[in-house]
């Protein structure tokens, strides 16, 4: 069962990312990418918590009693995102004040839950904890391409750092307010996905109907 | 138990019965064991740096307010020096006056846990508003306040006050700072608000807080601060008690507006302050 | 009292709708929404659960965690908010469990109904996200209870209304690229778009 390394880890990226094809770990990705710097917290602690989740679950793989098997991993993944929290707390106050309950909620996150029943129940620690790395990358991935968009257009800046000087400001830039406002972010990764499916057509969902023509004719045709 | 060994379909030799119930209860105790020391261990260890950083970030806001701690000039290590300058008093709101050391401890208030957000729920410790008194809209309002005084040579430079109310979208909370005549604006700031983002949560942004630095609030004893809808003109006689309204967002503005006249106004520290201007 | 609990039912459905507001419980809300039958039937599981975790995890938070709430066991100066998260997901998974084993023992064409969707609502966000919530603003007890059905009820309302969209849509010329998971998007973007102008309602 010995993947290649480098597949496990580059895999999420664009061919099985976890929010473009897997449908898992959207919740935070809209909420939180307002700002590139408040979205980077949340990846890298999203990233941490899915790879060591990973390891440990993996490490304890064979002696986990499938009547305990969810809660178990729960609650390992749950003291791990009290620790990241707790640690966020003390380290940089005021990101955490930003990511507010979204922190908290890496518990639900479908990637971490997601990543540990379908991968590191059935595979080694080391190579459990590479594919968690990955999947986090996956996901920042998305997050960070989201949070450029957003704090561009709508603040004019990135990280922070003024880039379109804002008219309120005294500059010129009257920023696209839309940008900032959550249902951007779903407008965004919707346009992602056609992106991604237009270059990896394998990835396209199949049609339901297959749509006729609007007349006897056209049908012929 | 041996039927289920030997149907256990498994790619390794089942050592043990994963499913006895032996084995769940020491993986069940193990898992919380484990996690338990973790969780408590970094809990205890970080809590009393992450109660300092809140303090530290409420600090920052009331000199924000004061005018004492300028964005990109103001070091954050400076923040502790100039925060022991201020004194901190107790303000009983239904009484309308400041508590004295013995008064403070016979009403068993703790200043250093003191939150008035949470006392503002505990029905011994508030009272509702009616709807004539609720101009903010907060619907109850804590028993008593804290409130933050400059004092330099025996005399009142700056009082900050704790104000909040409700814009359009949530409750703001911030600190309004006066000047030692209580009348005239030291400055304001809104550390707390889920305002649109871009359109009300200007409220946060320096340059309109910079505006109300110097307006006043009171004329002929009432609150007579107001945020207009656009810009104020500098040369009408009433600028002084005008603030620029922000763009596109009109009912924050009003929020404000409203805050501003309960917490200044005969319900809050109105009757408070009278004795400063004197 | 009667209006502020209303007023707070109200928000809790419209202007802070879980899931469109807070994009909480998206993963299901996106991958469950394909017919409305099945939609109608996580929300109620959704509504069932919420309005009996929420309160729970209050009175779990108010006598054992927070601080100083340990006061009548005689420990006074104990803060356990720290276990809060544990605590949360434990009782949200315990008590969804046990709804399963309720459900499957005296209403059991309910639990056929309703399928495999229960053990998935303990990782819906939308549920521990409502439990957070309802710890940050400092809650009371009834206080949760309208919250905590208003939360559900909202996000039910917004699986419902997203089923019968994407059932029209089926037979719509969409994109290759597009279609399913990409037009989803989009759609909720917009719903998300018009539930903002419940914004600014007081009642």
């Amino acid at each position: 069962m010995s993947q290649n390394v480098k597949e496990v880890l580059l895999a999420p990226i664009l061919q099985n990312n976890p929010i473009g094809l897997q449908i898992l770990g959207i919740c935070s990705a809209l909420a939180v990418t307002s700002k590139m710097s408040v979205a980077l917290v949340m990846c890298i602690a999203l990233t941490i918590v899915t790879a060591f989740s990973n390891l440990f679950i993996s490490l304890i793989r064979n002696s986990i009693p499938s009547s305990i098997r969810i809660i178990v991993q729960m609650t390992i993944i749950a003291s791990l995102v009290i620790v990241v929290d707790q640690v966020l707390g003390a380290v940089a106050y005021d990101t955490s004040k930003q990511l507010t309950v979204f922190v908290g909620l890496i518990i639900t996150n479908c990637i971490v839950m997601g990543r540990a029943e379908a991968f590191a129940m059935q595979n080694p620690p080391g190579i459990s904890f590479i594919d968690g790395v990955g999947n986090g990358l996956g996901y920042s991935a998305v997050l960070m391409a989201v949070a450029v968009i957003r704090e561009f257009f709508g603040s004019g800046s990135l990280f922070g750092f003024e880039i379109l000087p804002l008219v309120t400001n005294g500059g010129w830039y009257n920023p696209m307010g839309m940008m900032l406002l959550p249902p951007s972010a779903f407008f965004i990764i919707g346009l992602f996905i056609w992106a991604l499916r237009a270059s990896r057509p394998e990835q396209v969902e199949e049609a339901d109907y297959e749509i006729g023509g609007h007349t006897a004719l056209t049908r012929a045709m | 138990m041996s039927d289920s060994q030997e149907n256990s379909d498994s790619k390794e030799p089942a050592t043990k019965n994963k499913d006895s119930l032996a084995n769940i209860l020491t993986v069940a105790l193990g898992v919380c064991f484990v996690c338990a020391v973790v969780v408590a261990g970094s809990a205890v260890s970080l809590k009393p740096t992450i109660k300092a950083n809140k303090e530290l970030d409420r600090n920052k806001n009331i000199l924000i307010a004061a005018g004492l701690f300028k964005q990109g000039e103001t070091q954050e290590s400076e923040i502790d020096g100039l925060f022991e300058q201020f004194t901190v008093r107790v303000v009983d709101l239904q009484n309308k006056t400041f508590l004295t050391e013995d008064q403070i401890a016979a009403a068993n208030l703790d200043i250093s846990k003191y939150d008035q957000r949470k006392a503002a729920k505990i029905p011994g410790m508030s009272m509702e508003l009616s709807n004539e008194q609720d101009i903010a809209s907060i619907s109850r309002r804590a028993n008593y306040s804290v409130a933050y005084l400059l004092e330099k040579d025996g005399e009142v430079e700056r009082i900050v006050l704790p104000v909040h109310g409700y814009g359009l979208w949530s409750t703001l909370y911030g600190f309004l700072a006066l000047q030692g005549d209580g009348n005239t604006v030291a400055g304001i700031t809104f550390y707390e608000q889920k305002e649109t983002a871009g359109l009300g949560g200007e409220v946060d942004n320096p340059s309109w807080k910079n505006l109300w630095v110097g307006k006043e609030i009171y004329q002929d004893g009432a609150v007579a601060l107001k945020v207009i809808k656009g810009a104020v003109d500098k040369s009408a006689p009433d600028a002084k008690y005008q603030v620029d309204g922000l763009a596109g967002a009109t009912l924050t503005s009003k929020g404000v507006e409203n805050l501003i006249a309960y917490w200044m106004g005969d319900e809050g520290f109105g009757p408070l302050l009278s004795d400063f201007k004197s | 009292m009667f209006e502020y609990y209303l007023s707070l039912f109200v928000k809790a459905i419209f202007i802070e709708n879980m899931a469109l507001v807070f994009f909480l419980g998206m993963c299901t809300f996106i991958a469950i929404s394909k017919k409305i039958e099945t939609a109608i039937g996580l929300g109620i599981a959704v509504v069932v659960v919420q309005a009996i975790t929420v309160p729970v995890n209050n009175l779990i938070y108010a006598y054992l965690l927070a601080d100083g709430a340990l006061a009548w066991a005689g420990l006074p100066d104990v803060d356990l908010s720290f276990l809060g998260y544990l605590s949360y997901i434990g009782v949200i998974a315990a008590i969804v469990q046990i709804l399963e084993m309720f459900l499957d023992k005296y209403v059991p064409a309910l639990y056929n109904a309703l399928g495999v969707f229960l053990p998935l609502i303990t990782v819906n966000c939308a549920i521990l996200g409502a439990s957070i919530f309802m710890v940050n603003r400092d809650y009371n007890f009834s206080e949760s209870v309208v919250y905590g059905i208003g939360a559900g009820v909202g996000w039910a309302i917004a699986i419902v209304v997203l089923a019968s969209i994407r059932e029209k849509m089926k037979y719509s010329d969409v994109p290759e690229g597009l279609r399913g998971l990409g037009i989803t998007f989009i759609t909720v973007g917009l719903m998300s778009l018009g539930f903002m102008s419940f914004g600014g309602i007081s009642l």
